[in-house]
């Protein structure tokens, strides 16, 4: 049938990763199966059960939303924001995105040898800035320093409360078919953001990073009584991975539009250049509301008033049918299945 | 966005797909060559827009997938030397060699950088003269200019601590190979846009001629493909068997005569195995000997031709059209892009890949639902 030298043949299977790999980290497939084989495997507890994006905690009657997340970005500097600003704004996001009021942070700092000390006190500085913008304090901390080539110039870990007001109730299992997909503004920018600089692409408009807190617009959904029936910060693996997150933990649909995702005109021409899909490029202040479709207009309008400028969206409703599965109509009106991605978007070869 | 928006317009999409049904009136097979197509098709659900008659097969235009096992086996190999500053385009670190990728050698240690342009690799071996910077180079022709010029100026440089382990492939004798074997359907092509934006479309006359088959170079964006498929269909409609060029905003049938010239001055014409599919005479690029300083495998070892022992993958069948992604009794079960069988499920520009990101829902059955709603807290 086959002649010999056009044989089929085909190469060996990739074993289980026997290391840590960048992708456990990368917000995707491996790093989903790492925490629910390891982690939560291991520390299996009541508290764990209603996972979200922080732990809500009942304490004498009231709730307290606890959370915590570790910055590592490379350069630490970077348009739109620094380090410093990650950590206190995706710590407040966290815990906005549980219907919490942030209330405390704290902050743990890994530094590494030699760290110019300018550049520390810039970190600082927008980190109290970050704080005070957010009306949360920082209250407690902690700090380290490494030997020179053993960390990347600063870590850090924040950990933050927040009270939650009765009759809020914010989770994937509130989710309901029929509600809209809102998502609260341009997506992709911090990804792209960090990526030019640090691999030196010279666009010709510096993206800035979309950092900032979310707790204000979130705050403002709530007090102004619309039936919020789940949030999701859009972070690593960018706003695939949330709906998927959200599509998987309430067994239902999610389908979106397309050409209703809002992806500034340079951020989607550097998306183009390099391959990437803007859906699964990080964001580090927009997030998704699922609401009632009857409180779509109220919900789009109290976002937008309080996101600095940035405009809410509809993109997509839930659906009872294919459950927990998002899809996507595309712009020529074929229609596709959105994953989580196994790990980092790679950029292509041409 | 310019030059982007207008070739994704949903009505003219529509328009194409009711001309391409109005004009056809027997079952046709086409084969789109390059991966960024396939992708193309199947993220813009294309396929589906058009008649049952018309039916695409993905072809074998995806670098990642097409480089032999042994290659990646030396890249890691080479990566894993102390002294050594590894270069890659992204999407070669994920594919798996014998045992492990070059991501895994990585996590082991190796110093392994995503570079976007071998000059990118270039500066690094001036900035590290005590290093010895090794860039992966590999593609079609679409890459070869690029990773001809880093090694030009190299040479011209003096760069003593730079040298490419190079694995070029070229489509026109891949074409060739699969319109010849024995099984082969294809009934008409569309050839990849890229990759004659830089070599021009006359080498593809002749197969044309002798394959009576008709070629459209065509693009990568939604319209493109389906006016790629409009042209080839009146083509097969009528029995002709010709070179058109729908992508003539990048391509002249001429190419791009100083991209060729570095290309004639720094490589030269070699025969290549490709991963899954074989070997096949005159198919690949390897470095000059005036080039030959530059040459990995020199300082390095030669890379041994490894058996590629017939796995269950059939990457190979899927690389000539015979059969798609959906047909593999692994696919999105024993196979998927955390755990690949073969090198067309790792690339963003394989068709398993492709098909899996796109559809997996509804060509395989879903594994275990992740029951996790969790970011990164536990």
């Amino acid at each position: 049938m086959e002649s010999k030298t056009f044989a089929l043949a085909c190469p060996a299977p990739l074993p289980e990763e026997e290391t840590v790999q960048l992708a456990h980290g990368g917000g995707g497939r491996m790093m989903h199966q790492l925490i629910e084989r390891l982690f939560l495997e291991a520390f299996h507890h009541d508290a764990l059960g209603g996972r979200h994006d922080g732990a809500v905690l009942d304490l004498d009657g009231g709730r307290l939303a606890f959370t915590t997340d570790s910055y590592v970005v490379r350069p630490i500097f970077f348009p739109g924001g620094d380090i410093g600003t990650l950590a206190v704004n995706g710590t407040v996001n966290d815990l906005a995105m549980c219907g919490a009021r942030p209330l405390y942070l704290s902050a743990g700092f890994i530094l590494e040898e030699g760290l110019p000390m300018e550049s520390l006190r810039r970190v600082v500085a927008s980190m109290r800035q970050a704080a005070e913008a957010a009306g949360v304090r920082l209250v407690t901390g902690d700090t380290k320093v490494v030997d020179k080539g053993k960390g990347d110039q600063v870590f850090i870990n924040t950990a933050g409360i927040g009270r939650i007001d009765s009759g809020v109730e914010i989770h994937p299992r509130r989710v309901r078919p029929g509600d809209r997909v809102l998502v609260s503004g341009d997506i992709a920018r911090h990804g792209m953001a960090v990526m030019a600089v640090r691999e030196g692409l010279g666009f010709e408009s510096a993206i800035e990073s979309d950092c900032a807190p979310l707790a204000r617009p979130v705050l403002a959904l709530l007090d102004s009584g619309i039936d919020v029936h789940c949030l999701r910060d859009l972070t690593r693996g960018g706003l695939a991975s949330a709906l998927v997150e959200i599509a998987e933990s309430s067994g239902l649909g999610i389908a979106v539009e397309e050409s209703a995702i809002p992806v500034r005109h340079d951020v989607r021409a550097a998306c183009e250049l390099l391959g990437f899909d803007p859906i699964y490029v990080a964001s580090e202040g927009r997030f998704v509301a699922f609401v009632p479709p009857s409180q779509v207009d109220k919900a789009l309008a109290a976002i937008t008033e309080h996101s600095g400028g940035a405009e809410a969206r509809v993109i997509g409703e839930v659906t009872a049918e294919p459950p927990a599965v998002v899809t996507m109509a595309s712009l020529i009106g074929g229609k596709r299945v959105v994953d989580m991605l196994s790990g980092e978007q790679l950029p292509r070869i041409c | 966005m310019r030059f982007m928006d207008e070739y994704r317009d949903a009505g003219a999409a529509r328009r194409y797909a009711e001309a391409i049904a109005r004009a056809v009136t027997r079952p046709w097979t086409i084969m789109e060559v390059c991966g960024g197509q396939t992708h193309a098709i199947v993220r813009f659900g294309l396929d589906r827009l058009l008649p049952p008659d018309v039916t695409l097969v993905h072809g074998p235009g995806c670098p990642v997938c097409v480089t032999p096992v042994e290659y990646i086996d030396k890249a890691i190999e080479i990566a894993s030397l102390p002294q050594v500053v590894f270069c890659s385009f992204g999407d070669m670190l994920r594919v798996p060699g014998t045992s492990g990728s070059l991501l895994s050698a990585k996590a082991a240690g190796a110093d392994v950088r995503i570079v976007y342009s071998p000059l990118d690799a270039l500066a690094l071996a001036r900035a590290n003269p005590a290093k010895e910077v090794v860039f992966f180079a590999v593609g079609f022709e679409t890459t070869a200019p690029a990773n001809a010029m880093a090694a030009y100026r190299a040479k011209r440089e003096g760069l003593q601590n730079f040298s490419m382990l190079v694995s070029h492939v070229l489509v026109p004798p891949a074409l060739e190979a699969i319109l010849t074997g024995p099984e082969n359907g294809i009934q008409g092509i569309l050839a990849a846009g890229h990759v004659c934006t830089i070599m021009g479309f006359e080498e593809y006359e002749p197969i044309a001629r002798r394959h009576s088959v008709p070629i459209v170079v065509t693009g990568f964006e939604p319209l493109d493909i389906l006016q790629g498929v409009y042209m080839c269909v009146r083509q097969l409609e009528s029995g002709q068997a010709e070179v058109e060029n729908q992508y003539s905003r990048s391509v002249r049938r001429e190419g791009n005569r100083p991209a060729q010239e570095i290309i004639g001055e720094v490589f030269r014409v070699i025969r290549r195995r490709w991963r899954g599919i074989g070997e096949i005479p005159q198919s690949g690029l390897g470095l000059s000997e005036a080039y030959a300083g530059f040459d990995a495998e020199r300082r390095f070892g030669a890379v041994a031709p490894a058996d590629e022992a017939s796995s269950e993958c059939m990457s190979g069948l899927v690389l000539k059209g015979l059969k798609k992604p959906s047909d593999c009794p692994h696919f999105g079960r024993r196979c998927t892009p955390e755990h690949p069988l073969g090198a067309t499920m790792v690339s963003s520009e394989g068709a398993c890949a492709a098909y899996y990101r796109y559809r997996k829902a509804e060509t395989a059955p879903s594994g275990e639902p992740m029951r996790s709603n969790c970011k990164n807290e536990v």
